[in-house]
């Protein structure tokens, strides 16, 4: 099972295992990593999960839909070109070693 | 130690014991449901669940592991029957518990059709839980023949998940148009049409006389005179909070379980959360039936349990998905007046705002995250824009 780091908002690092296929958000909620909301869920109706990806992995983690990408725009904090919607993004084998970083704010 | 007993291992019992821990609460933690799977969403059960889109681990709420992890006694399949609160205790199927301090997250129950006009007949499900889908997947397959009565969000999510797996489906809807008690002409007239092109046969403003069968259901007779042929019904026609234990424990019960900005019902010790508890809000009792109510609520019951001495403040907001549809709804539009239409950006998007004179109540955003993140926060921050703009497309 790949390896994902999520870093919180004050900087603490969470190195986690995680299983191909669920998405980034699950595992988030799974291992209790502080500051993902995910208040739908995984809809991608709320933006509660935003988080900051890894531009090293920016061709690995699929491509940004248009509803997500208009739900950014909103997000409590900043956009910035690595912001996702971390329940559309899915686990696989490269992305071993992401780190994920959460925002200050949801 | 002190002990929290939680009733019901739903959204708001699961969220309420993980808030606990998470404001640092090291007593005891009892999470009692009567359901069988440790504690899940509900909305993809009239979604993509419904037909086998997604497996049901990627329903739980949480890790396998999250609970016992975190000291947190989960106790599936079990019942709670009897609360004593003179002397704190509750009774479950076979033995008594003591509690320090109580929470109600028992949720809602479907409203099923009276048995003397066939409610009770082999084939006629209602849709709550896993174990309704469970019953209810059998019979979904091309060429199958489905009646939904009631044209609320989940009947029609129903219709329209049936009939992307090639179920032949006819909903009913008993008012004179489908989300009349929820939404505004405009949006009801969008999922009208959606709906017809997709092939779903709505039927606004006609009521069910009777389903009959033998064994099973086999038809429906309408109050248009009509008489058609089904395999299966599913019942879509709302919820009743649950609230017989508490009412068998003379809590106060109007359209829910009473309780105040807390969260504390009419007993000091006993607190309620989710759908089954009902709160003042711009003086009336409100029920509120969404996942995001009742995570906050819980969250601030937990908190108040704890001694924050926090009111409980909605920030309602709702989501449907029907087809590659997506509605997204930004507060509570009761005592509107007035509905500006505005278009979205992209084609197919557009976004219904109701407004009660200058005042901004709620947002119907379809296909249109910008609208309703704009309305959203808006809402939230309790401003109004004023309706001209909205129609222009222009917000300050
Ligand atoms: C098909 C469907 C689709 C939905 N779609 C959406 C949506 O898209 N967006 C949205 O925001 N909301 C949606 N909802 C509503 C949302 O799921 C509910 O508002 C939410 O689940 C309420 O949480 P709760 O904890 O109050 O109740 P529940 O989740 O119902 O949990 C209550 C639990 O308590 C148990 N219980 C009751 N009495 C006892 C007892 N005496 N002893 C032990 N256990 C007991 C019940 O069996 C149940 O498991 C949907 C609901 C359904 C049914
Ligand atoms: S969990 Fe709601 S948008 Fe991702």
């Amino acid at each position: 099972m790949p390896t994902i780091t999520f870093i919180t908002a004050e900087g603490k690092e969470h190195a986690v295992t995680a299983e191909i296929g669920r998405s980034v958000m699950e595992i988030a909620l799974e291992k209790s990593i502080p500051g993902v909301v995910a208040e739908c869920n995984g809809s991608a109706a709320c933006a509660t999960c935003h988080c900051y990806f890894d531009p090293a992995y920016a061709d690995m983690i699929g491509a940004i839909g248009e509803h997500e990408s208009d739900m950014l725009d909103f997000t409590a904090s900043p956009r910035r070109p690595e912001s996702r919607l971390s329940c559309q993004v899915r686990i696989a084998d490269a992305l071993d070693g992401m780190t994920v970083r959460i925002p200050a704010m949801q | 130690m002190r002990h929290v007993v939680i009733i019901g291992a739903g959204q708001a019992g699961s969220s309420l014991a993980a808030k606990l821990r998470g404001l640092g609460f090291d007593g005891r933690v009892t999470l009692i449901g009567d359901e069988a799977h440790p504690p899940y969403q509900r909305p993809p059960l009239s979604k993509a669940y419904l037909t086998g889109k997604l497996d049901a681990d990627s329903l739980a709420l949480r890790g396998p592991s999250f609970y016992a992890e975190r000291g947190i006694d989960l106790r599936l399949a079990t019942k709670v029957t009897r609360i004593i609160p003179a002397k704190k205790r509750i009774e479950l199927s076979a033995e008594s518990l003591a509690y320090d301090d109580l929470v109600l997250a028992t949720g809602a129950t479907p409203i099923r059709l009276p048995a003397d006009i066939g409610g009770s007949l082999a084939n006629v499900f209602t849709l709550r839980t896993i174990a309704d889908v469970e019953e209810i997947t059998p019979h979904i397959g091309a060429g199958k023949r489905a009646l939904i009565i009631g044209g609320g969000y989940i009947g029609l999510e129903v219709a329209a998940a049936l009939s992307q797996s090639g179920v032949s489906v006819t909903l009913v809807e008993l008012q004179e148009r489908i989300l009349g008690r929820v939404a505004a002409a405009e949006t009801s007239a969008y999922f009208r049409s959606l709906h017809a092109e997709r092939g779903v046969r709505l039927v606004e403003g006609v009521g069910l006389v009777s389903l009959e069968g033998e064994d099973r259901v086999r038809r429906a007779r309408l109050s248009d005179g009509s008489c058609i042929d089904v395999d299966f019904v599913i019942v879509g026609i709302g919820v009743r909070p649950s609230v017989a234990l508490a009412e068998a424990t003379g809590l106060a019960v109007e359209n829910g379980i009473c309780v105040d900005a807390l969260g504390r019902t009419s007993e000091a010790a006993i607190w309620a959360a989710g759908d089954c508890a009902s709160f003042l809000w711009d003086g009336r009792r409100l029920r509120i039936e969404s996942v995001p109510h009742a995570i906050d609520q819980a969250e601030t019951v937990a908190a108040n349990i704890l001694g924050a001495n926090r009111d409980y403040r909605p920030r309602p907001w709702f989501w449907s998905d029907q087809f590659d549809v997506k509605l997204q709804i930004a507060g509570l539009n009761t005592g509107y007046d007035r509905i500006v239409g505005r278009k979205g950006a992209k084609p197919g998007s557009c976004s219904y705002w109701y407004f009660a004179g200058e005042k901004l109540l709620a947002v119907d955003a379809i296909n249109d995250a910008r609208a309703y993140m704009t309305a959203k926060k808006l809402i939230d921050a309790g401003r109004s824009p004023s309706p001209l703009d909205v129609a222009d497309g222009v917000f300050t």
